[in-house]
Formats: structure tokens, sequence, C-alpha cells
């Protein structure tokens, strides 16, 4: 049991391993002073805030109504992005909002522009907030939604006072997995955004790029997103055991 | 600890006319009829004075309960002193309502889920503390519910109900989750208090030996049917139903 068990965790370690030990700090200092990864780190941060504001606003009232009705359609509609291949997403984006796509044609085009990337973003990332909200919502005691109405609430008061807030931990975590999803997302900007330093160049297209110039830059890059990703996984966690330790109760 | 004052400022329900003061009697005359989620055909009057809500599990009691809150929907009236509430939202019902187990809101303190059905203003705190302590709970105002006894927790639910000046009370088996030790003392409390409320309440409960402390008068529903209504005399004497027999010969 033990040794197909410490094989799969040594071989999931590993790369992340050699990512830190194939180069000194100085490496990673210095790699990070190569041009490309000053407007990557930009961009990356300015799409990635932009595309989780969109979802959280956007994603919150729609997890609620979720929650509260049957709607089966549309929870398969909200959850399709997660299974699509980045690849297709990015042609479906195209498609969409490129300069012949369906939109675009009555002149709603942003292909290969950082409203793009935005786009492609809010595409990949905003079903992993909106499942975590919904599910977080379909936990909320009924009775406490019933007692705030009794006491003078309505419905929207009642959804500010009561639900938002017992849901609140659950969303944090879920807003941090769409964060992730949005920081990596690659495919689907590729195709649909570009790869244009300074506009479309996220971090991950940034990495791709150096790969064939620098690669000390790209590593450098690559320790970024994954003390990232730690620091996500830290929030993740410790905000679903806030929402379990309080069920367990 | 009468509880009365102006209705929450978001709703403000209450008519132009009169002082806002509940009438010293009030009777709330239920109606109802629905088909989902559960059929129901009720017709029954409360006076000022709590009344029990019994019958068999699954008998409609706590979907009833929420007709009359106005959360589910259902055909008909509910009347309060004559005024029909049934095409009013829940939040304008003034209707108070002590749910299973309590349900405290479990991110405000004792204080905080009292305060939260009163009207925003500076004596707001000093209106919730002062619940707290006519229910013997003052102490426990800045503790979260999660710190809370049974017995506490109960107290400060009904705490709750009574801020915004309730003119009915409805109760969803106020004592299943409290243990044995604290079941009596609270159920004489609560008894004591709902009759000197002087409101139209409903307690819903499934214990026969409850019943006496709590209510004076019992209505049975069974299959979503007033089976019997009386007191605990008369059904005694005369059971309508076997569930009435069998539950006054346990009481």
């Amino acid at each position: 049991m033990k040794l197909p068990a410490a094989l799969l965790v040594a071989f999931l370690a590993l790369p992340v391993v050699a990512l830190v030990v194939t180069g000194t700090p100085a490496d990673f200092v210095a790699g990070l002073r190569d041009p490309l990864v000053l407007p990557a780190l930009r961009l990356s941060l300015l799409t990635t805030s932009l595309s989780l504001t969109a979802i959280v606003l956007l994603g919150t009232p729609l997890a609620w109504l979720l929650a509260r009705n049957r709607l089966r359609a549309v929870e398969v509609i909200v959850q399709l992005p997660v299974v699509i291949p980045p690849a297709v997403a990015g042609l479906a984006l195209l498609l969409a909002f490129g300069r012949h796509g369906l939109l675009g044609r009555i002149g709603l085009h942003v292909a290969f522009s950082t409203g793009a990337v935005v786009l492609a973003e809010i595409f990949v990332a905003a079903p992993f907030y909106i499942q975590a909200a919904t599910n977080a919502f379909r936990r909320l005691d009924e009775e406490l939604l019933i007692v705030a109405r009794t006491l003078g609430a309505r419905p929207f008061s009642t959804f500010i006072r009561v639900a938002l807030p017992i849901a609140r931990p659950a969303l944090v975590s879920g807003a941090a997995m769409a964060w992730a999803r949005a920081l990596g997302e690659f495919g689907a900007t590729l195709m649909f955004a570009g790869n244009l330093s300074g506009r479309t160049q996220t971090l991950p297209l940034a990495i791709y790029t150096l790969l064939e110039s620098d690669v000390r830059a790209a590593r450098s890059l690559s320790i970024l997103l994954v003390a990232a990703a730690f620091a996500l996984l830290f929030v993740v966690r410790s905000g679903a055991s806030l929402v379990f330790g309080g069920e367990r109760e | 600890m009468t509880g009365q004052g102006p209705p929450p400022s978001e709703t403000s329900p209450a008519p132009a006319e009169g002082p806002p003061q509940a009438p010293p009697r009030s009777v709330l005359e239920i109606d109802l009829e629905a088909r989902s989620p559960f059929a129901v055909r009720v017709r029954f009057r409360l006076g000022s004075g709590p009344v029990a809500l019994v019958g068999p599990n699954g008998a409609g009691k706590t979907t009833l309960l929420r007709m009359i809150l106005g959360v589910v929907p259902a055909r008909g009236q509910v009347l309060l002193d004559g005024r029909d509430l049934a095409q009013r939202p829940a939040e304008e019902r003034r209707i108070g309502y002590v749910p299973q187990e309590s349900a405290l809101f479990p991110h405000f303190t004792a204080l905080g889920n009292v305060a939260f059905g009163l009207p925003p203003g500076p004596d707001r705190g000093a209106r919730a503390l002062a619940l707290l302590e006519s229910l013997e709970v003052g102490h426990i105002a800045g503790k979260m519910p999660a710190q809370l006894s049974g017995g506490e927790r109960q107290r400060v639910s009904l705490a709750r109900a009574l801020a915004p000046g309730p003119l009915a009370l409805l109760l969803d088996e106020p004592l299943s989750s409290l243990d044995a030790s604290v079941r009596y003392k609270i159920r004489d409390f609560l008894g004591a208090r709902l009759r000197a409320l002087h409101l139209p309440a409903l307690v819903v409960t499934h214990e026969a030996r409850d019943v006496a402390a709590l209510a004076d008068r019992i209505v049975v529903l069974e299959g979503g049917l007033v089976a019997q209504e009386g007191t605990l005399e008369e059904l005694r004497a005369a059971p309508a139903t076997a569930f009435v027999a069998e539950f006054t010969r346990t009481s």
C-alpha cells in the first residue's frame, strides 16, 4: 500500500522541487530582470483583478438563484467551461467575440486585446466560484432565512444580513479557486487574445515565450506562480475548514 | 417585557391610525388551504393565550406554521384582529417565530440576534439587552450562539421573536433540543411567559406531557386537517381519532 502511494507523491512533488533547486537565489532574482517579466506580471494582476471582480459581482446573485431554484439547464451551462478543453474555449470565444464572430458582426469584437484576456479568464474561472457559492448557499439553514423575514427583513436584506455573512468563508475560498484558475489561464488566452507583451501576454504566456529565449526568467516566473498557488491553497483550505468546522458542531 | 414598539423601519406595515400598541386582546383566525408541499386545509381560531398544535409526524405542522408566517404559499385568510394578512409578505405580518432548535444567527452575539428585528437607533442595544434581561439571560448578551446552552439559546430565540413587537407568536417544538435536566424548567418558564404575553400563540409540540404546561387549548392536526380541538380534558373525554386517544392517554 505504501509503495505506490509514496511513488505518486514523489512524482507530484518532484517537478515543483526541480523548479526550485535547479537554480540559485541569484538566478531567480536575475531572471526577474528580463524585460518581458514586469509587463506580464502587471497584466496578470490587472486582468485577474478585473475578471475576479466580474465573477464575484455577477456570480454571487447567480449562485443564490441556483441554490434557491431548480434550474438544471442553467447549471449545466454554467459548469460547461470546466470540461471544455482550453483550445476549444479559445476557438469558441473567437467565434463569438472575434471580428467575424456572432457578436463581432454587430460591432462587438474584442479579440486580441486586454479585454479579450479578461473575457477568457472569466469564461474558464467563473464556474469554480459559482459552484462553491451555490454549494455554500444550499447549505444555509432555511430556518435562519425564515426567521429573518419574520423579523421584518425583506428578501434582499435577508440575503445581505444573513446569507452572505454566513456563507462568506466558502465564498472567499471559491473566489481563491477562481483566481488561481484565471491566473493560470493559457490555452484560451493564446488563441483568443494572442501573445502581445504588455497587452495580452499574461504570466503563463510569458513563461511559454521565455522558454525559447531566457529559461532563467521562465523559471523565476514559474516560481512566482507556484508561490501564489501555495498561498491560495492555504486560503482555500482554511476557508473550507471554517465552513466544515461550523457544520460539524 | 411588552416588546412593543414601532415595526422595523424598512417595512413599516403598521396602519397610520391608532397608537403603536397591540390591543390588549388579539385574535388570530386561520383559514388556509394548500396542495403542495403538503395538502393542508385548516380553519381555527386563536385567542389571547397559547394553544398547542399537536399531531403525528408528517401531519403538516411545520408547513402550516410556514403558511401562517407567509413563507410557503397558501390560499385563504390569516386574520389578525379582523385584518387579513394573507396578501402581505412575511416581513410585514408581525408574527413572531421561534423555530425548532432556536436557529439563532450564528454570526451574531445573543444581543445581535435580538437587535436584528429592532429598528436602528441609539437605544437599539439597550432595548435588546432589556429584552434579554426580562428573560433572565442578560448576562450572556455578548456570547455567540455556539457558546450557549440549549436553554439559553431558547430564551434568546424568544427574546429575538418578541423584539419587533409581534402581534402573534408561533413556536415550533421549542423544547425539542433541550436535555431532560433543563427541559422542565424551560417548559414551565415558557408556559408562564406565553400566558403573560396575552398574544395569540401557537406552540407545536409532539410531547403529550408538555401540552398542559405550555397551553390551555389544543388543536390536533392530522393529514393536513384539524382532527379535533379543545382543552386537554375535552379531548381526553371524547377523543375523535385514535391519535387523540393515544395522545391524551400519555399526557
